[in-house]
């Protein structure tokens, strides 16, 4: 409660930095959803609130925007990458890989809150297809015997 | 300090110059996102841990990528009296050991990539030769000569990999901010569009149009506050050139929008950075600052009187916020939705004012081209696409990276000559270009000299750049099925052809892929590839049938094979497949049961194994780790 406390101070803040710029909704859920790991309902109710904009409308841009996520997210973000190249390189393989290996489907989350696995459509590192990226960090030239080592590096 | 005149922007570009040719040992690490990804921080690290630790008389440095991704790490050593040495491939182990050699005065040729004598200064179309005093390492190829290299002409991308994207005084040193003055002080308005339309330049993000009228159309729409966006929201798979250009020389961007926006009279711009892509909005944000406080941005920018600045918007994950009124929507808050053009954004655009929305290649090409003069761009390329292209060179290929060639140049010569052809010797099947919005050239249209019309008459397109070569081991009709499910992904929903449509067309491309279609099914899919074609409002719905349309257009027996033999020519697809092990091949090593997910495979040590065909799911993983080609698939 205390932690949740002090962390609505801080989204006041947040808001406040973005009140009265033109456009500012998205800039806001951006920094919420960075803060949070995702965007909680009664965030998105403040934001709504603070910003004087229709709730309605902060919903469909948290739900159109993929960056964006309602659910609370593992400690570690797996992004997939399934753009072309890491598609014609396999990608597909070692996304099935990492669904064995974490026993999530793509879009989940590990039981342990350890590992949420997701897909994303290129992170520009095609010359080393295929890629994932955990965090901020990438791996390139993939095989799915490679996984295992690198989920023990985050764990 | 704020630049005022044309005598503090040459003392700067003294300063740059010593920064960028000291009088001692300067070592360079690529650090872009795909450098970083290869290891090229941890190399960073130990070159600067090393000199330290041995006391050695270097500055080491860091700049974007040279374009060759394939053989990153790259580091680069500069010393005064040499040539300029390329290492590639470098590791944090091998890293030490090049600076212990260097700090002997010994060079390791054997992780040379390439040498430089001279650099081509574009801007200021000079050639600055080294002083080269020593004639060791001769027998090391010269940068001009390695296949890479050859055939390119470096103009969007002139100084990536060359400076550090961190010091705007080293892009000064390189003819950086020079044009900006004068176009401020002697250039009318009407002069810079009328320059940029004699050029010849097309849009490059993709669909091609014409810079300089976009411009004038912009200039003249009725209004006092005018916007200039540039467009970063590269979305397009296996296309990351815009990214590598923001990463490894921002200036180049702001200063093309700066002088845009005095042609067409705006005083505010924005950048739209896609939300993948975060070093490319921190190196933005760090080179918009630097220029704010140079006065190369900002509020009587070189003493002009000319006032403007630049905002950054990131992106949060849509690719429809390419589409230019899409990417107005989200700046201004709201979903990116498309809207109908006209109105075009030169007259309605951001909040209903005028804008000109260009990509960040068509703006890195601006401060060149009004340099050099519209005649010099316009003598490159082919008669209705002039300049230079930069392409992403990916996929089955064995040089990956960026590529920047004169239009016209053959696909042959993409893959053949500058990407030395396809791995282990496989056989080209296809180049995917224009990304989801393009198709798939077949082999035997490589002699296609690739510019905006002929790509678009081969059933594809320019796109932004994106070249993804495809081997005998991709599935074609599995290609079509990845891209429709990328627009199904990123359909926005508005229109019913593109949000239902796709859809449709998608599981029939399911279905052929699992061998349960039939054959009207294909007339039925190029039946919906028109209506949704037709039918959409804007380019995503509208070009999103493309690569299924090219594929049945050029392999369209690969579709039958799948409908009538319920074969997969090219193995891939999983219902199409089945593995099994050559009992004359397999060694018994026990690596596949090892590995093997679903303890499908049987057998002894050292004895042949077997795969049980109802236990398999087809993951592929035994025909992956097998190093004796024992696991075959029929």
């Amino acid at each position: 409660m205390v932690n949740k406390m002090k962390r609505k101070v801080d989204l006041e803040k947040v808001i406040n930095k973005y009140k009265g710029e033109k456009g500012g909704v998205i800039s806001v859920l951006q920094e919420v959803n960075r803060e949070y790991g995702y965007l909680p309902e009664d965030a998105l109710k403040l934001v709504a609130r603070k910003l004087d904009v229709p709730l309605i409308q902060v919903y469909s841009i948290a739900t159109f925007y993929t960056a964006f996520s309602l659910k609370p997210r593992g400690r570690h973000l797996i992004n997939v990458c399934l753009g072309t190249a890491c598609f014609v390189k396999g990608g597909n393989r070692i996304l099935e890989k990492l669904e064995r290996e974490l026993d999530v489907k793509t879009g989940e989350t590990t039981k342990d809150l350890k590992f949420s696995l997701e897909t994303v459509h290129c992170i520009g590192c095609c010359s080393l297809a295929p890629v994932i990226r955990i965090d901020e960090d990438a791996y390139g030239r993939l095989k799915q015997d490679k996984v295992p080592e690198i989920l023990k590096k985050h764990k | 300090m704020k630049i005022k005149n044309l005598k503090n922007l040459e003392g700067l570009k003294a300063k740059g110059l010593e920064s960028l040719y000291p009088k001692r040992m300067k070592i360079n690490v690529g650090l872009g996102t795909c450098g970083i990804a290869t290891g090229a921080q941890a190399v960073f690290d130990s070159i600067v841990e090393e000199i330290e630790k041995q006391g050695i008389d270097a500055v080491v440095g860091k700049t974007g990528c040279l374009g060759f991704c394939q053989r990153e790490p790259l580091v680069d050593v500069w010393q005064p009296g040499k040539s300029r040495i390329i290492y590639c491939q470098m590791d944090p182990e091998k890293a030490r050991d090049l600076v212990t050699g260097l700090a002997q005065g010994k060079m390791r040729k054997e992780w040379a990539l390439c040498r430089l004598e001279e650099e081509e200064f574009i801007i200021e179309n000079t050639k600055k030769k080294y002083s080269i005093k020593e004639k060791d390492g001769k027998d090391i190829p010269l940068y001009g000569e390695i296949p890479f290299y050859k055939k390119q002409k470096k103009i969007a991308l002139r100084n990536c990999g060359f400076m550090n994207p961190e010091n705007i005084e080293e892009y000064i040193a390189r003819g950086g901010y020079f044009t900006l003055a004068r176009v401020l002080s002697s250039l009318k308005e009407e002069g810079v569009i009328e320059e940029i339309k004699n050029s010849g330049l097309r849009g490059r993000g993709g669909a091609g149009f014409p810079t300089g009228l976009k411009w004038k159309f912009c200039r003249d729409a009725p209004g006092d506050t005018k916007y200039i966006i540039c467009n970063a929201d590269e979305g397009d798979p296996g296309a990351y050139m815009d990214r590598s250009i923001l990463e490894g020389d921002p200036h180049s961007v702001l200063e093309g929008m700066v002088i845009g926006a005095y042609a067409i009279g705006s005083h505010e711009g924005y950048i739209y950075v896609r939300n993948e892509y975060p070093l490319a909005a921190q190196s933005v944000e760090r080179a918009i600052r630097q220029a704010e406080e140079y006065g190369l941005l900002g509020d009587n920018i070189l003493n002009s009187g000319f006032n403007f600045r630049i905002r950054i918007s990131q992106g949060a994950g849509a690719f429809v916020c390419g589409e230019e009124t899409a990417l107005l929507a989200s700046i201004e808050g709201k979903i990116g939705e498309p809207r109908p053009r006209p109105p075009f954004p030169a007259e309605r655009g951001l909040w209903d004012k005028p804008t000109n929305i260009n990509n960040v290649k068509t703006w890195a090409n601006v401060p060149a081209i009004i340099a050099r003069g519209a005649d010099w761009y316009s003598k490159m390329g082919t008669p209705k696409s002039k300049g230079t292209m930069v392409f992403s060179l990916v996929g089955k290929i064995n040089n990956t990276g960026l590529v920047e060639v004169p239009m016209g140049i053959k696909l042959r010569e993409m893959i053949y000559d500058i990407g030395e052809g396809i791995p282990q010797g496989k056989k080209l099947k296809a180049v995917q270009t224009g990304g989801p919005s393009g198709g798939c050239i077949p082999s035997e249209l490589a002699d296609l000299e690739v510019d905006y019309e002929k790509l678009t008459q081969a059933g594809s397109m320019m796109g932004s750049g994106g070249m993804v070569v495809m081997d005998e081991d991709t599935c074609m009709v599995n290609v079509a099925k990845y891209f429709l499910n990328f627009t199904k992904d990123e359909s926005c929903g508005k229109c019913t052809p593109c949000r239902e449509g796709i859809k449709r067309m998608l599981e029939i491309l399911d279905d052929i892929s699992k061998g349960k279609a039939k054959e009207a099914d294909l007339e039925l899919l190029e039946t919906l590839a028109k209506v949704v074609k037709d039918a959409s409002l804007c380019a995503l719905g509208g070009t999103a049938p493309n690569p299924v349309l090219t594929t049945l257009r050029y392999f369209r027996n690969e579709y039958e094979a799948h409908i009538k033999d319920k074969k997969c020519p090219a193995h891939i697809c999983p219902d199409l497949i089945r593995y099994s092990i050559n009992k004359e091949k397999c060694t018994g090593c026990g690596l596949c049961l090892k590995e093997c997910p679903q303890t499908a495979i049987s057998g002894e040590k050292k004895k042949p194994h077997s795969i049980d065909k109802s236990k398999c799911i087809k993951c592929g993983v035994c025909f992956e780790v097998c190093k004796f080609d024992a696991v075959e698939i029929d």
